[in-house]
């Protein structure tokens, strides 16, 4: 026993060699350690080196790969029978002789794992969609003995919940499939080794609750032994591929590695609607500016294991249904990688290391995951804005966030993008996701008194429909107002159910493991259709609006008698009612209580299913037709930003962050000439564009570098752009993945252009 | 010569310079350093017949603007500008609105705004008291962009109904004062696509002027020709096509463009006239 000890201090020594600070040694902290030990780096990317022989080979193989499945329509091969966990599997390989890092979902690339915990009848589906069939031995399993999260969650819905969800007013709910958004502290596993933080959580355990049995300290004891499993089945999992990771990661190989298998045990055991892998370039670097010290790395071989993790990130793949797709096509799962930013010391953290996540991006061309996001400061250094910018323009793969704003709300700077968009704290901070309220459709229904537009069942209270001609402004605030209200209600306890039955059936063992035991929660909301609903407003307000009623009185058509303002042009009087709508949701959601003592938050984002959205929704009154798309998260209406590029970012800037921390998605397209004659103005242009936009408290911006026709071409020549990737709200995806009507809605959008 | 613009009356509004203004662009990347707030005005005397806003021709129309109203509608838009960009004046021919552009750029200066004057020169004189309020402006002016539209002085007068010899002289005299340009030439097959002529302009801008910090090649296009049709005027460049991408490159070649990379690490302020060469 004293000998054991004496081995692991000297394993810790050897591995912890050179590295600086005490706090971090004597406590789990991954940010202290990296305060203690990064270094800025404030050169240009003249040092970046090409792919390796190894990395060109493998990735030809996974593009390869990836063009026979979109050839087939789906996937080639899928689990049909052995259900995912983190040791279900045996070791796989996309070619064994090659990979640097090295560890699969499954025994071979690109086979989907069959993930049924989230819902049973989710998972067959998607393998039927695509020919499989469920082995029976496994259907029999869960359908009779073991029950789900879906099972859980339909077994205590309300009649009112689920209509409200069938009549698509709150949608896209996680009560099907994993939830996912949260980042695992994963570097953990490479400072500590996986035997530390055992002994750590078991302290936990021991230190859980005073005697006194209630409902939370059950759950928590529960949940603290089931990290402590899924920590001891990363050991398992890694050891079938050869590594010991109970101990500390001693090389910059072994750390990407180490903290690779702690990501590998989450993508194993959750499907989750975002899988992200945090914010790790600092911590890589470290390891990094190590070896090269020690002599035993070259920038050729660190380029190497930087670009061979990011194409197993590029690598994570789910099985989904149509439906599911019909949303977020692509099969995306915003393996978020956050970049850059900066410390709260002062300091910036662009290392050696940013560069060398974006250089993947020359490396290996555009790829929609991981995805890319760079924590924007103005204090980062002008030669990496200029860099990414220049990726940006090249590859239309990067989104930017505002890392002064965040850091300011959050109050850490150890914090990732958890999906598309959203902050976490990354050691401390979990979110349950809680997709989207409907509020163009909300628009509708204090029009209706509560009845669908579409299926015209009575969904919300049978409140008095508006019956004149004309709408008077103060008589609808009134009605949209008890309708908010009603929303709020429905949808919070929508989704208190959801988390509820998730922690109990489907709880994330090994993502919670890698994090401190006692988390801060954020309860997710979301609004779709803002710009919609804004412009539908001040279209009442001040355009005059007359209603066209079918026979069953239900408004079907609205005409404006005069031009009103729109959101998206810099005028307060409809940039104001958008602004209005995020905080008053907000603060009707938050009179209810929110389960685990969550802080309620919410954002206007809605990836790709603005789309969906749209279909499900009746003419509204700013004009749009039925079953039009929304625009995407809190971008302006299509058509409705007549007045310029800038006017359009002004006015998504003035949506309030303080109410929406989980995030503000704004998608922008730009001609490549709009942005000026050369490679250098057009830099320039973007660093100051993003900047801008950021100075005036926007949080979030995709940048789109492309022309329309490009889009068209790729449109009717798909074979001519296999790899073709631009940004949607929160997430990048293969142009050539998008549906027909998705690929419509991209080119429909508004490009900005200037003569 | 041409009347001296000076003696017409200046209009004024509670107490500002009113101007004609054809329109605003909030977001010009192309219209000088950095992103810029374009305000174009209305009134140009040349015809250039590649001209592609003929809309912009005819003085005093167009919506009538303060100095004072304009710089509200820009100012919003300052978080864009970075340390380069700011407010540029363009046309028509901001020139023969000289008093207009004096009182905006003076304004902008009081507000550290950075300053940019697109002009074809055409206005341009030594008579006072013009000459004078000129170099007024160019006190409040960073940096300039300037049309040469052709080298050839008959040739120019072909193309847009006037010589240029005024033109260089402006452009001379701006070398000689310090004030750093970009020079622009518009490539149109079988006008200015002649690579002697290219020649002669490279030969002439290496020569002669010493302030220029970047030059362009604009290719001749088409998408300004429907205004032609909306507004019953023949055009005259009918069935030229734009120049080849091959063509475009030539001429950036034969006007040995790269040797003009100023505007990289130009900021404004710098070579001004506290910094010309004595």
């Amino acid at each position: 026993m004293v000998e054991k000890t004496q081995m692991q201090n000297v394993d810790v020594k050897d591995a912890w060699e050179g590295f600086r600070g005490k706090e971090w040694k004597e406590e789990i902290d991954i940010r202290e350690f990296i305060q203690d030990n990064f270094t800025p780096y404030d050169g240009d990317q003249s040092f970046l080196e090409g792919p390796t022989e190894a990395t060109t080979k493998l990735n030809d193989k996974l593009i390869d790969l990836k063009l026979k499945e979109r050839a087939h329509g789906g996937p080639l091969e899928a689990d049909t029978k052995v259900v995912s966990t983190i040791t279900s599997h045996k070791p796989g390989y996309l070619d064994k002789s090659l990979e640097k890092i090295v560890g699969l979902q499954t025994d071979k690339p690109m086979k989907r794992a069959l993930m049924p915990y989230g819902g049973i009848r989710m998972a067959k589906g998607a393998l039927e969609a695509y020919g499989f069939k469920i082995d029976p031995e496994t259907d029999f399993v869960f359908e009779n003995l073991s029950k789900t999260h879906n099972q859980g969650v339909f077994d205590a819905y309300t009649s009112e919940i689920m209509k409200a969800r069938h009549n698509k007013i709150i949608t896209g709910l996680p009560d099907a499939y994993g939830r996912g958004r949260l980042i695992g502290d994963f570097p953990r596993v490479a400072l500590y080794g996986i035997d530390r933080l055992i002994e750590e959580k078991k302290k936990d355990l021991e230190n859980c609750g005073d005697g006194e049995m209630t409902n939370d300290i059950i759950q928590m004891r529960e949940e603290i032994s089931d990290q402590i499993k899924a920590l001891n089945d990363m050991k398992i999992m890694a050891e079938s591929y050869g590594y010991d990771i109970s101990k500390p990661a001693t090389t910059a190989k072994e750390a990407i590695q180490w903290l690779y298998f702690g990501y590998l045990a989450s993508i194993k055991q959750q499907n989750g609607a975002a899988m992200s892998i945090g914010r790790i370039d600092s911590f890589i670097d470290i390891y990094i500016e190590r070896d090269m010290k020690r002599g035993i790395l070259t920038e050729k071989e660190a380029q190497e294991l930087i670009d061979q993790f990011t194409m197993k990130l590029r690598m994570v793949c789910f099985i989904r249904t149509p439906a599911y797709n019909s949303l977020f096509s692509g099969n995306p799962i915003w393996a978020t990688l956050s970049i850059a930013g900066m410390g709260l010391d002062g300091r910036h953290h662009v290392t050696k290391t940013s560069y060398r996540f974006l250089n993947t991006l020359h490396n290996m061309g555009a790829a929609p995951e991981p995805n890319i996001t760079l924590l924007w400061s103005d204090r980062l250094p002008e030669s990496f804005k200029h860099y990414a910018a220049s990726v940006s323009i090249a590859s239309s793969t990067i989104q930017y966030e505002n890392d002064d704003l965040m850091m300011k709300t959050w109050g850490t700077d150890y914090y990732g993008i958890a999906c598309c968009v959203s902050a976490q704290p990354i050691a401390n901070g979990m979110q349950f996701f809680g997709a989207r309220a409907n509020l163009a459709k909300a628009v509708l229904y204090a029009i209706n008194g509560g009845k669908d537009e579409l299926t015209k069942q009575q969904v919300g209270p049978a409140y008095e429909p508006i019956s004149s001609e004309y709408i008077d402004y103060d008589e609808f605030m009134k009605k949209f107002d008890d309708m908010m209200e009603w929303i709020a209600d429905i949808y919070v306890n929508a989704l208190n159910t959801i988390h509820y039955m998730h922690d109990k059936y489907y709880y994330e063992s090994a993502q919670m493991a890698l994090k401190d035991t006692l988390v801060d929660r954020s309860f997710a909301t979301g609004i779709s259709g803002l710009s919609v609903a804004a412009d539908s407003i001040s279209a009442i307000k001040y355009g005059h609006v007359k209603v066209i009623r079918d026979e069953d009185g239900i408004a079907v058509d609205f005409k404006a008698d005069h031009d009103f303002p729109r959101y998206g042009n810099d005028d307060d009087r409809a940039d104001d009612i958008a602004a209005w709508l995020v905080k008053e949701l907000f603060t009707k959601m938050s009179k209810h209580h929110l389960y685990r003592g969550a802080k309620l938050t919410t954002s206007v984002l809605t990836i790709t299913s603005n789309v969906v959205y749209g279909k499900n929704t009746g003419t509204t009154p700013n004009g749009r037709q039925k079953g039009e798309p929304f625009a995407p998260g809190a971008n302006p209406a299509y058509g409705a930003d007549t007045t310029g590029a800038l006017a359009s970012l002004l006015s998504v800037a003035k949506l309030p962050y303080k109410y929406a921390t989980d995030g503000i998605s704004n998608t922008f397209a730009v001609t490549p000439t709009t942005l000026g004659h050369d490679e250098k103005m057009q830099e320039d242009t973007l660093v100051n564009m993003i900047g801008g936009y950021m100075r005036k408290d926007g949080h979030h911006l995709n940048i789109n570098v492309f022309n329309r026709d490009t889009l068209l071409d790729a449109q009717a020549h798909p074979e001519k752009y296999p790899t073709l990737t631009i940004r949607v709200s929160g997430y990048c995806v293969y142009f050539a993945d998008l549906t027909k009507e998705q690929q419509d809605d991209v080119i429909a959008r508004t490009f900005h252009t200037s003569m | 010569m041409s009347a001296n613009p000076l003696l017409n009356p200046v209009p004024t509004k509670d107490g500002h310079v009113v101007g004609y203004v054809h329109s605003l662009e909030t977001f010009g990347a192309v219209d000088g350093p950095g992103i810029r707030f374009v305000v174009f005005m209305q009134g140009c005397h040349m015809r250039c017949k590649f001209c592609h806003n003929p809309d912009t021709w005819k003085t005093r129309v167009g919506s009538q603007m303060t100095t004072e109203e304009v710089l509200n509608k820009a100012l919003p838009y300052r978080s864009f500008w970075g340390d380069k960009g700011g407010i540029t004046l363009s046309g028509g021919e901001i020139l023969l609105q000289i008093d207009f552009a004096l009182e905006l750029f003076k304004m902008c200066k009081e507000e550290g705004i950075s300053t940019c004057l697109d002009t074809c020169g055409q206005p341009f004189t030594r008579r006072e008291p013009w000459f004078s309020k000129f170099n007024e402006l160019m006190d409040y002016t960073d940096i300039l962009l300037v049309d040469i539209k052709h080298i050839n002085s008959d040739e120019h007068k072909r193309l847009t109904g006037f010589p240029n010899d005024n033109i260089l002289d402006m452009c001379e005299y701006l070398s000689s004062i310090g004030k750093p340009v970009w020079i622009r030439h518009v490539l149109i097959p079988g006008i200015t696509d002649n690579d002697e002529y290219l020649k002669q302009l490279g030969e002439y801008v290496k020569e002669n002027l010493h302030n220029v910090e970047k030059f362009e090649v604009l290719p001749y296009h088409t998408m300004g020709v429907h205004k032609y049709q909306e507004m019953g005027i023949r055009y005259r460049l009918e069935g030229v096509e734009p120049p080849t991408p091959e063509r475009v490159k030539n001429a950036e070649k034969l006007l040995e463009v790269d040797r003009y990379q100023g505007y990289k690490d130009w900021y404004p302020g710098i070579n001004t006239l506290d910094q010309q060469p004595s």
